[in-house]
């Protein structure tokens, strides 16, 4: 058991470009929320503490005071605004589809009951042409150069989960949605279903390996050759 | 003097009225009984789904060991053949756990006990406007709830699509296997949200129309208020709700295509009509709480509530804003990401009426005169948990941080800070507070004290360290984590989270016995043992049919506590001005008697 575990910060696993933005706006709102908690908690003990009935004592006839309304309502809405704010320029970002960027790698993914089917163009670039190739349950990536995934469903709804890359978005049958991320550094990492799909959900794993930029066309290649052999 | 004449009447209403066996305590049109039927009925569906709880949790503290011996004979081989759960098992288990907490415990737990016990007596009504329809309102619920429990045991077993029953999960048998199951979940919660309408119906015509002479709106006690506002929702959202429902019976079965993309459907649009729902439900399942707790805690503090008019403002904000936030359960779904943001901001403005209920119940306890029994203690632990569970929101609203938390173990934590820590806590206090004037007598205090403590400890030791799964990035609704190779780490954590839940429904053990204990042993509790000031402690405990020996009149608001002119720190509500000009001896003051706890 590591004490990693009860960590209230995102673990340092990173391996996105927006990853370490997202890491950074959780930090922001843990600090916020962190201050809040021990502030309103801590004021409770003691007014419990203090206020505690005894002998004589006689409460005091108070009805409320609007100052205090008004100072704890806008302090309160200033502080959820700037949130705001602040997480919409992030979540432009990486969701704003026209800022996905045009030099993106584009690659198909078809989620089934219960598998990840990744389509990969031919040499000629384009998909739905004979020399398509599939990469099932695992998801080959070049290392800095922004990726996006055009996720489809073929049956139920499922979540694209890559916890590293600090991305989830789901794939809905009849839908086409794209997620666009970049990584940067080359290994192994974790795809999951983060949404109910049925019987085999939990068994929806697979993996994402993100290869050096000459790896990834190597391996392209290899799958291409394979593919016309067929 | 009127108290003596106000017992001859009712004791010959009572003789005139007796009413058969079955008209008292089967198909009664009598609030409080209707109130005790959602009670007994709602603590039964809450042990129930407390018990799917402890099931789910054996799974995920102890991946595919047999459960133990004296559990494994409830289950058939269906379920957990040997007493391993089946992974198909476990999906029934956590969609029916949610449903029968949400829909058969804390809705009914809530609105149907509290609303039916308090809105009449809290505005001095001698019942609600439409007795009869009350009583249809009450039975229409364990009918929807024999559905429900039968889907258990039709070939295919229970519902397995999440309670939030996403489609096309939820809309074709062939997906999940379940297809008897899923088509009677559709059908007990269509006749389901019959109870919440009729129920609400009345809550909303009662409230407006048969408050006493004197009792203005600004005098409404906030328990009613709240159940007021509740009614609303319940009365605007449910036939949402009703209509997704009968459209997704459709789909299931006569081959229709509104959520299926097959025929054009669009799935996304179930998940709209949901929580369009959804979303106004969470708030159908906090406010009641959060009346309970103003009430208790104005009392127990002996204190007028911090802020009554703004107290009122937010409750009714966050019931408007509650219908536009249902895009935050759907930043991931796919839907348009400019809509996000509107979500975004529409989210973290409902955190201001939140904070200001927060603040003000923090205001009433400050330079109070607070008296630690079980009611305050619940109260409070409402308050501090219903903070953390309002916090951990802010993350989810922030829609790039809810990218990876969505889904995770860090939402469960979340929902069940406010819906165990919150509304859960808030029904402890609600029934330990009004339980004298439902059965007249006081729960044990003693009991009540450990029963509190032991469930506080347990929940935190069980709910806290979700948040940390969530963090790691454990996914919600997964049979057994350890098929991830980075969630095997968390196995230990989630072994103590097991232990620490097994502990908590426990503890529930002694609640139940205090309960039933104290209907016979109880002290015997008086017209007011809590010394408060609405025309509810006014009666008899219980009141008689009726309610009311005379229309009460209400010369003041709820909360006079502790008035620097009067000697006793309250002041009914129905006292004449005048006594309090002669000294407060003239009128028939209520027979003092000792306040539990001191």
């Amino acid at each position: 058991m590591k004490w990693e575990y009860f960590s209230w910060v995102m673990p340092d696993n990173v391996v996105s470009t927006y990853g370490q933005t997202l890491d950074n706006l959780w930090l922001v709102i843990l600090w916020v929320t962190g201050i809040v908690f021990f502030a309103t908690e801590i004021v409770l003990l003691v007014f419990m503490v203090k206020y505690r009935h005894r002998e004589g004592r006689k409460a005091e006839y108070i009805h409320g005071s609007n100052k205090a309304e008004f100072i704890w309502t806008s302090i309160t809405f200033v502080i959820v605004m700037v949130l705001a704010v602040y997480s919409k320029g992030i979540w432009d970002e990486i969701r704003d589809q026209d800022l996905i960027p045009a030099d993106a790698y584009e690659i198909q993914m078809l989620a089934t009951q219960f598998e990840w089917n990744a389509n990969y163009t031919g040499a000629d670039g384009l998909f739905d042409t004979a020399d398509d190739f599939i990469s099932r349950n695992v998801l080959h990536i070049p290392v800095g150069r922004p990726v996006v995934v055009q996720l489809m469903a073929q049956d139920v709804i499922h979540s694209f989960f890559l916890p590293e890359f600090r991305v989830k978005q789901d794939a809905v049958p009849g839908m086409i949605t794209p997620v666009w991320f970049e990584a940067t550094t080359t290994g192994e990492f974790t795809l999951a279903c983060a949404e109910l799909c049925g019987l085999g959900h939990y068994t929806m794993g697979g993996t994402v390996i993100v290869h050096t930029e000459a790896d990834f066309q190597d391996w392209l290649a290899e799958q291409q050759a394979a593919a016309e052999d067929d | 003097m009127s108290t003596a004449t106000a017992t001859e009447t009712h004791a010959e209403h009572a003789e005139h009225h007796e009413l058969s066996f079955i008209r008292k305590y089967i198909f009664s049109t009598d609030h409080k009984m209707i109130a005790k039927q959602f009670l007994f009925a709602g603590l039964m569906f809450l042990l129930l789904g407390g018990l799917l709880a402890v099931t789910i949790r054996w799974q995920l503290g102890f991946p595919g060991r047999p459960l133990p011996a004296f559990i494994q004979w409830i289950f058939p081989d269906t379920m957990a053949p040997g007493g391993i759960i089946l992974p198909e098992f476990y999906n029934s288990l956590v969609t029916m756990h949610a449903t029968f907490m949400v829909f058969f415990a804390l809705m009914p737990l809530m609105a149907g006990v509290f609303g039916n016990l308090l809105i009449p007596l809290q505005i001095g009504a001698e019942d609600m406007a439409f007795p009869r329809i009350n009583m249809v309102s009450f039975w229409i619920m364990p009918v929807a709830g024999v559905i429900m429990l039968a889907s258990f045991f039709v070939e295919g077993g229970a519902a397995g699509a999440g309670w939030t029953s996403y489609a096309p999960l939820s809309a074709d048998g062939q997906y999940t296997g379940v297809y008897m199951g899923q088509i009677l979940w559709l059908i007990s919660l269509i006749v389901l949200g019959f109870s919440s309408i009729l129920g609400a119906l009345n809550y909303v015509s009662t409230v407006i129309n048969m408050r006493a002479p004197g009792m203005t709106w600004f005098r409404i006690p906030l328990a009613t208020w709240s159940l007021f506002i509740t009614a609303w929702l319940l009365l605007l959202a449910i036939p949402i709700l009703t209509g997704g429902l009968i459209l997704l019976l459709a789909d299931q079965t006569i081959g229709t295509a509104f959520f299926r993309p097959e025929g054009s459907g669009e799935p996304l649009l179930w998940q709209h009509i949901f929580w369009f729902f959804g979303h106004p439900e969470v708030y159908i399942l906090i406010l009641p709480a959060m009346g309970f707790v103003s009430e208790v805690i104005a009392n127990r503090s002996r204190k007028p509530i911090f802020g009554y008019h703004s107290m009122v403002i937010a409750l009714v904000s966050i019931a408007f804003l509650s219908w536009v936030v249902w895009g935050h359960h759907m930043f991931q779904s796919g839907m348009n990401p400019l809509l996000g943001m509107t979500f975004v901001v529409t989210t973290v403005v409902i955190a201001v009426p939140s904070a200001i209920k927060v603040f003000n119940w923090m205001g009433t306890l400050w330079r109070g005169n607070i008296h630690f029994d079980a009611p305050l203690l619940h109260a409070v632990a409402f308050v501090s948990l219903f903070i953390i569970g309002g916090l951990s929101g802010i993350f989810m609203a922030a829609a790039p941080v809810d990218i990876y938390i969505h889904d995770t173990y860090f939402i469960v934590a979340h929902l069940h800070y406010v819906l165990v820590g919150g509304s859960l806590f808030g029904i402890f206090a609600g029934i330990i507070y009004w339980y004298p004037k439902m059965f007249g007598r006081m729960m044990h205090e003693g009991l009540g004290k450990v029963h509190f403590f032991l469930s506080f400890l347990f929940y935190n030791m069980a709910f806290f360290p979700m948040h940390n799964l969530g963090v790691q990035g454990m996914m919600r609704r997964i049979y057994d984590p350890n098929q991830y190779e980075f969630l095997q780490g968390l196995q230990p954590l989630n072994t103590w989270i097991s232990i620490s839940i097994f502990l908590f429904a426990s503890t529930q053990a002694i609640f139940a016995f205090n309960f039933l204990w104290s209907l016979r042993k109880g002290k015997v509790a008086g017209n007011n043992p809590w010394k408060s000031n609405t025309l509810l402690w006014t009666t008899p405990s219980p009141p008689p049919h009726g309610n009311f020996p005379e229309m009460p009149i209400v010369y003041r608001g709820p909360y006079e506590y502790s008035h620097p002119d009067r000697e006793q720190d309250y002041w009914p509500q129905d006292e004449p001005p005048a006594s309090s000009e002669a000294g407060g001896q003239v009128a028939p003051a209520p027979t003092p008697e000792p306040v539990p706890g001191d």
